[in-house]
């Protein structure tokens, strides 16, 4: 399929709204979509649906009770908004971690990651009719839930990572049973891989479609997987690794084109399945190296920070996460922004969208892997 | 560069629109030269500063100033920079959405939350909040309303606790 040229027919605009409900919007997002005929010439998306005043909040909660709350901000992904959170308090305090504790959030954050990526996968391939990879992709992401109901006995939002340590201790045999997962699941990757991938449809649908040129993706502050399917190798656990994660060995897989043009939606998808594999690769080493010890030795008996303000970074499954964070010295923050990495995503769809049918607007939000409640906050 | 060496580079073109203390973590500079900054920031080749990550608005405070921080990064040097301006609540503040597309949402947001305004921005409307809400909730003398549209708005702790 190819971008229309807009100048060879001309009709009436016509103004379609699509959503706040609406299953291929993934969550509350309204767009309004001008188009000519069959072909989108702008498009306006419309949030706050879900805007829950996260940061208002913040302003009258402690430190340690904001941890919940960024739970509910990237559903699909609590654990690493609770690190991403955690994080940025510890560097204000300028806390140590015990080594286990880190090892601990690296294993959780990976275990996300291939959650997140399964279901970014799966429901793109719903947007574009393959039914068959997204039950796949649930039911391994289950298993994934079931060993954080084993850790902290929630399954999606989890309170696990605090500031200066976890909530509690790997529970026995949880190493055991992940490792047991790990097995299950490289040969059902590769399944998915099997029947999603190189799928004629899929690719058809997928290839050359909303392409975000590494220009447009860095003018517009996308990241994550959306930014390095453009060819932009830009991961912050490699480029500045947080955490432990400068003593494992993996790969920072980018876009190259392989079935149209670098950075199209295909390229979106095939980053993500890559690094699904490579984070098995990182919980693989993180499993045979976590040492022994105490998660709560490091934990600050209050949190409060000195006057000042820091912003931290961190590579989450959609992209990098920044909290801005205010202190006046008091134990709840003067200020709490968040950087939401689905938000700066979101702010190139229409810039990518112009000119394309109005199926394949489906296809390219469905490629940018957004969640409402990130964005809306 | 480390940002002692931005902000000496810095005030070397823009002198007195510059203010840095050394151990700051940040550069503050003035709203009426920061569209001439940005660009040189943008396209200065010792900055590079393409990746305009963050800008979050905050109050100062004092029911007077409100303040607008921009995180920046360079791609191709690595280099991170901080920007703030402050400026009172009838002064505006040049958009630089034309330079930095992320700018443009971001940039609604801080109005929409702490009403700094912007000048030159394309479509300058409440991101988050319904376009009829009343005020900017984030500032800190913010009153939350009765009611919105009829509907009570919930006010004290139980709703949520």
């Amino acid at each position: 399929m190819a971008k229309q040229d807009k100048s060879i027919i001309k009709a009436e605009e016509m103004v379609l709204n699509m959503g706040p409900q609406h299953p291929s919007t993934h969550g509350v997002l309204r767009l309004k979509i001008h188009t000519d005929g069959e072909i989108v010439s702008k498009i306006e998306p419309i949030m706050g649906y879900l805007h829950r005043c996260f940061e208002k909040h913040c302003e009258n909660l402690s430190y340690e009770q904001v941890v919940p709350f960024t739970d509910r901000c990237d559903y699909l992904a609590s654990m690493h908004m609770n690190h991403a959170y955690s994080m940025s308090v510890e560097k204000m305090l300028d806390i140590e971690l015990p080594e286990r504790v880190e090892y601990i959030r690296v294993i959780v954050a990976e275990l996300q990651r291939i959650a997140s990526h399964l279901v970014a996968c799966g429901v793109f391939g719903l947007d574009v009719g393959a039914i068959t990879p997204f039950t796949w992709a649930l039911r391994d992401r289950e298993r994934i839930l079931d060993l954080f109901e084993m850790l902290c006995g929630a399954r999606l939002l989890y309170n696990y990572i605090w500031p200066g340590g976890v909530s509690h201790d790997l529970p026995p045999n949880f190493i055991q049973y992940t490792t047991e997962f790990l097995d299950y699941f490289e040969p059902m990757l590769k399944e998915f891989d099997n029947v999603l991938t190189g799928n004629m449809i899929f690719v058809e649908r997928t290839a050359d479609v909303g392409i975000i040129t590494p220009e447009v993706g860095v003018n517009f502050g996308v990241s994550g997987p959306t930014l390095r399917a453009s060819g932009i190798s830009h991961d912050l656990r490699k480029d500045e690794p947080y955490s432990v994660y400068d003593k494992f060995d993996f790969d920072v897989p980018i876009g190259k084109g392989i079935m149209g043009s670098v950075g199209d939606c295909w390229d979106r998808y095939w980053v993500r399945m890559r690094e699904i594999e490579q984070s098995v690769k990182i919980l693989r080493q993180a499993i045979a190296q976590l040492p022994e010890g105490d998660v709560h030795s490091a934990r600050p008996k209050k949190v409060r920070p000195p006057k000042g303000e820091v912003y931290s970074r961190y590579e989450s499954a959609r992209g990098d996460v920044g909290f801005y964070i205010m202190s006046d010295g008091k134990n709840i923050p003067y200020r709490l922004k968040m950087r939401s990495p689905a938000f700066c995503n979101l702010s190139v769809f229409s810039e990518i969208s112009e000119g394309w049918m109005m199926s394949d607007v489906i296809t390219i939000l469905g490629s940018l892997d957004i969640v409402l409640g990130e964005i809306d906050r | 560069m480390e940002i002692l060496d931005i902000a000496n580079n810095l005030k070397n073109k823009f002198s007195d629109s510059i203010e840095f203390s050394e151990d700051s973590s940040y550069i503050k500079v003035e709203a009426t030269k920061w569209l001439e900054i940005s660009e040189y920031l943008k396209n200065d080749k010792d900055f590079m500063f393409d990746y305009l990550m963050c800008i979050s608005s905050y109050d100062c405070g004092d029911k007077e100033k409100y303040g607008v921080a921009y995180n920046f990064k360079s791609t191709s040097i690595g280099h991170y920079l901080e920007i703030r301006i402050e400026v009172s609540d009838n002064e505006s503040i040049p958009s630089v959405t034309s330079l930095w597309g992320s700018a443009d949402w971001h940039e609604r947001e801080a109005y929409d939350m702490m009403g700094l305004k912007f000048d030159n921005h394309p479509n300058m409307k409440r991101i988050l909040l319904a376009d009829d809400w009343d005020g900017h909730p984030l500032r800190k003398d913010y009153d939350t309303p009765e009611y919105y549209r009829g509907m009570p708005v919930p006010k004290d702790k139980t709703y949520w606790e």
